[in-house]
């Protein structure tokens, strides 16, 4: 790899209850995310793809079993991290509307993380955050319920990027959203990796969406990583696995679909 | 298509909402004429393609009112229907399939019994006939062992086996027109498909017809025989669904350019621009 890598994720194992209830979630998950670069998860649901990502975020429930290794830069990631590693590595939830308090106003949302990370100027930095992500000072004073779900949005990726972050973890970010805010949302992403030189690691059910924003990728199925390729193969139609080209297949179905009838016909 | 008998005619509707800060109207005169086909209706969040939907069965939230020049569903005028005549024909002549299962099945009740009691609410049938046509349906949406999730509970079922029960629950009146609201958004890709040919399966044999809501482009367009773009209330453009990459209307066109394709390269994405001369 020809730049070092941001986050590495080696043999990670997550399960969920114990004796022969248990559950594993994640098994044997191995994989490295570039320093600036966006790394997409693609899975569908119960794959385990959000549980990785939250096994990185330290967001798990205590009653989860974690093994394997974890790096951010070669730090170690595990359950228990300092204020100062917590400061390197922020999240961006799926819904808009769940993820902020409702009854804080966005001055307040955005304030806070600065304030628990001791940073100085909070009134300075929340104006900044704001200005980053397309939303001018009006907005300061509102309350989530008088925002949109793309503004929404916008509010939790400044509450995300406040303490200024080196990773930054995206579920779904557009899955709640339409098309049309999506878009918007994507093109923001992606100047403010740009611009603050972010590392991403993003999960989506869409292939599409991770084709547009990654660079690499992983395919998951039922807790395992099936395939790991580079997004050429996928924008290529070259992935490799059977469940991930199964997966594209489904994705771009509908056409198939619609053809085979309409010969029938 | 131009459709031999129509099946539903819409004209004028107008749907609002009274709310605090007054009426908000949430559809503005549609009109369109539906024959036995799948017609597709797409448009963003807010752009009245739900409220539609829910208008033709009558199911508007309680602050809301309709209005219309006409509305009639096979010659019967659903605005003058009596709610016994409406209560028949919904449910009944016209079903409706929603989004997520999970809300629309009833928790306390087995699978098994809800079937039942469709079938016993709209045919005159022992509960023995309706248990054995119950069993019949469950299989006739492709479930492997449908004794098995008769006797189940809802929430033991999965997205795409709760949206095959909803869909064997609705097909059961056999009706003539489908109205289903995003029935495969809450869905696993590689599940939506199947879910999707099953439908399609189901229409064909009984020659029911459909009204697809969707907010994907993609889906109605290689689903549908039609498609109406809603836009802020309105239809801003009707097409024939193998023309919709042909669009002529620039809302319909940034919503096909916005979206980022898996052959993509990465560069940004198209926005759309509102213009607000589509609002008049």
């Amino acid at each position: 790899m020809s730049r070092a890598a941001a986050i590495e994720v080696a043999g990670l194992d997550v399960a969920f209850g114990r004796g022969g209830r248990a559950f594993r979630a994640v098994r044997a998950a191995s994989f490295a995310v570039a320093a600036g670069s966006s790394f997409g998860i693609v899975g569908e649901s119960g794959s385990g793809k959000t549980t990785v990502l939250r096994a990185l975020a330290g967001l798990l429930p205590p009653a989860a079993r974690v093994r394997g290794e974890m790096r951010l830069h070669g730090d170690p990631l595990r359950p228990a991290r300092s204020r100062a590693l917590r400061r390197r590595l922020q999240m961006v939830f799926q819904d808009p509307y769940g993820s902020l308090h409702p009854r804080h106003t966005v001055d307040r949302i955005l304030g806070e993380p600065a304030r628990v990370h001791g940073l100085d100027a909070p009134d300075r930095r929340i104006v900044a955050a704001l200005a980053d992500v397309g939303l001018d000072a009006s907005f300061r004073f509102r309350f989530p319920h008088q925002l949109s779900g793309g503004q929404r949005q916008r509010v939790a990726i400044a509450r995300a990027l406040i303490i200024a972050p080196a990773i930054v973890l995206l579920d779904e970010p557009t899955s709640a959203l339409d098309v049309s805010v999506q878009a918007e949302i994507l093109n923001l992403l992606q100047r403010l990796r740009r611009e603050h030189a972010l590392t991403f690691v993003l999960v989506s059910h869409d292939l599409a969406v991770v084709s547009h924003m990654c660079e690499a990728l992983a395919v998951m199925r039922a807790g395992e990583i099936v395939e790991t390729a580079g997004v050429d193969a996928l924008r290529a139609d070259a992935l490799r696995h059977r469940y991930s080209r199964a997966l594209l297949r489904a994705a771009q179905g509908y056409r198939a679909t619609a053809a085979g009838t309409a010969a029938e016909r | 298509m131009t459709p031999r008998d129509p099946l539903l005619v819409v004209d004028g509707l107008r749907v609002t909402f009274d709310t605090p800060r007054g009426p908000v109207p949430a559809v503005r005169d549609v009109s369109f004429v539906l024959g036995r086909e799948k017609l597709g209706i797409v448009g963003e969040s807010g752009s009245g393609k739900s409220q539609t939907g829910r208008a033709l069965l009558g199911l508007l939230a309680r602050n809301g009112r309709m209005a219309a020049r006409r509305l009639a569903f096979d010659g019967v005028d659903l605005l003058r229907a009596g709610e016994a005549e409406r209560r028949a024909l919904r449910g009944g002549r016209i079903a409706m399939i929603l989004q997520d299962p999970k809300y629309s099945l009833n928790p306390v009740m087995t699978v098994g019994e809800q079937i039942v009691e469709a079938f016993r609410v709209h045919a005159d049938v022992s509960g023995r006939e309706a248990r054995r046509r119950a069993l019949a349906m469950l299989e006739a949406v492709r479930i492997r062992e449908p004794g098995h999730v008769f006797d189940a509970w809802p929430h033991e079922l999965s997205g795409g086996m709760g949206q095959r029960v909803m869909i064997a629950m609705m097909m059961v009146p056999e009706p003539d027109l489908l109205i289903a609201d995003e029935p495969t958004s809450a869905l696993d890709v590689t599940v939506r498909l199947q879910i999707l040919a099953l439908l399609d399966d189901l229409l064909a044999r009984r020659g029911a017809a459909l009204i697809l809501i969707s907010h994907d482009l993609g889906l109605v367009g290689a689903f549908c025989d039609r498609v109406l773009v809603m836009y802020a209330g309105r239809v801003v453009e009707t097409l024939r669904a193998d023309e919709l990459r042909s669009a002529r209307h620039p809302y319909t066109r940034g919503l096909l350019a916005c979206q980022p394709r898996v052959d993509g390269d990465g560069s940004d994405l198209p926005t759309l621009d509102r213009d607000p001369a589509w609002l008049r």
